[in-house]
Parts: structure tokens; sequence; C-alpha cells
């Protein structure tokens, strides 16, 4: 029994599409806050976490590069990785670097720093991508926080990856933090309707 | 054989370490699993038939099958 596919299906190419515009422009990392904003805005206002499943398009990408492409070893994943521990640890750890790229950011709009125009990987490896910068109409800043989303973008699409193959195709699930975040919201949620 | 001691095969979630992604709701044949509000993957033990469909897609590889009396 083969479901129909739904327009929603689709939403991989998202993916590579961002990764894409990225790489041209880096002022197009800024539509990655839609990624960011729109799991939020669902567990949010309806309680579940419907985008996971529905419309998560990293998850879809990983699904098919694993599964369908079989670029997956489809193992098992360590326990200590699928425990909570890991999983709220991973996103403080998350939260904490994402802090620190917003603080970076602040420091270009604040003048006190130079724009750097590096797109850091594991946030340790900074790859030059200076191609992709050809200036701003606003701040310098604007471009920073452009760098920096695209880092974070770029490093958890790489994570998610390397997990895909060692593990199953959508390990990164597991330890998303974007999925870790929508639950605690879910849970909150779901004491307040009892 | 004697009857009345027919197994059925059902999906079993460790709703605790469940991460709700909802893949193995993607995956079922029967649409036997909903997510519970957004906190775990619930099985709807009428409609499951043990494929293990889920058990294999399940990222955090909780889902277990088991065996139960009818």
């Amino acid at each position: 029994m083969k479901q129909q596919k739904k327009w929603y299906d689709y939403l991989w190419i998202v993916s590579l599409v961002y990764l894409t515009l990225g790489f041209l422009n880096i002022l197009f990392a800024w539509l990655g806050l839609i990624f960011f904003c729109t799991p939020l805005i669902i567990a949010l206002v309806t309680g579940n976490k419907g985008y996971c499943h529905r419309y998560c398009d990293r998850g879809q990408l990983l699904a098919l590069l694993g599964g369908r492409f079989g670029l997956s070893r489809k193992r098992d994943m360590p326990r200590w990785m699928v425990s909570k521990a890991f999983r709220y640890g991973f996103l403080v750890f998350f939260l904490a670097m994402f802090l620190l790229m917003l603080w970076n950011t602040g420091l270009v709009f604040a003048g006190a720093r130079d724009l750097q125009e590096v797109v850091t990987i594991l946030w340790t490896f900074q790859v030059p991508w200076h191609w992709a910068y050809h200036g701003t109409l606003f701040s310098e800043g604007v471009a920073q926080f452009a760098f920096g989303f695209y880092s974070v973008m770029l490093t958890s699409t790489i994570l998610g990856l390397v997990t895909m193959v060692l593990f199953k195709p959508r390990s990164w699930c597991v330890y998303c933090p974007m999925g870790t975040m929508t639950t605690l919201i879910c849970k909150v949620k779901a004491k307040e309707c009892v | 054989m004697a009857e009345g001691k027919k197994k059925k095969r059902l999906a079993r979630v460790d709703r605790d370490l469940c991460a709700s992604c909802g893949c193995c709701r993607k995956v079922c044949p029967r649409e036997a699993i909903s997510i519970y509000k957004g906190l775990y993957a619930l099985v709807d033990e009428a409609l499951c038939i043990g494929c293990k469909k889920c058990a294999k897609e399940c990222p955090a590889s909780i889902i277990e099958i088991q065996e139960v009396d009818r």
C-alpha cells in the first residue's frame, strides 16, 4: 500500500537549494531562519512535532540518501548517543555555539570586529568563502550573521551525513537540537492540557 | 496445536527514549502509529501486524517486536 506523494514529500530539494544558494551568495543563508522558526512555531501552536515527519527537509534528504540510495550502514546507534544526556548535552552545546556566533555578529555590527569571510565547519575549521560575498547594502554585520548561520547549517548537515553513513539514515533526528527543543515544548504543552 | 495459544507480534516503543521524530509513522504500512502529543510514538495494537518496518527504520533503535498472547 504505497501512499501517494504529497507536495511536502519533495522538501528535501529545499536542503540542496539552500546549501547551493549559500555557496553562490552567502546572504541567502538568512533564509535558514525559516528552518529554525517553523518547527518551533508548529510546536508552540499545535503542540506536536508535525514538522519532523512531514516538512523537515533535512530528514527527508537523509532518508533519501541513506535509504533509497543505500548510503547508510543501517546499524544501531551507540546507546550513549541515544541517551537523553547526550541529546540535552548536544542541545546546550549547540545553543552555546549559536550564542557565540550571535555575539561575534554583534561585534561586527558594532564595528569592534572585522567581517570574517569564512565558513566555520564543526566549530573549528575555517574555510575561505569569500567568493560568495558580493557586498551588502546594509551593515557588514548582516553578512557576518549569514556566514555564521551558514556555518551552523553546513556543520549540522555534515554531522547528519556522517551519522547517516555510520548508523541509520535519520540518526540525526535522535540528537537534532531543533527536535529536542520541539520535544521540550511539546512536553510543557502536554502538561498544560492536563 | 491447541487453540488460544496463538501469538501476535506487536511493535513496542521505549517511550522514554523516543525522539518522536515520526520516522516509524512514515513507514508503517497500516498507519498504526501516531505521535502522541509530540512526546512518543503510539502504536495502535489493533492495527499493528508486527511487520518490523518501524523497528528497522527507528534511528534510535528503540522499537522492539514482541510476541504477546492474543
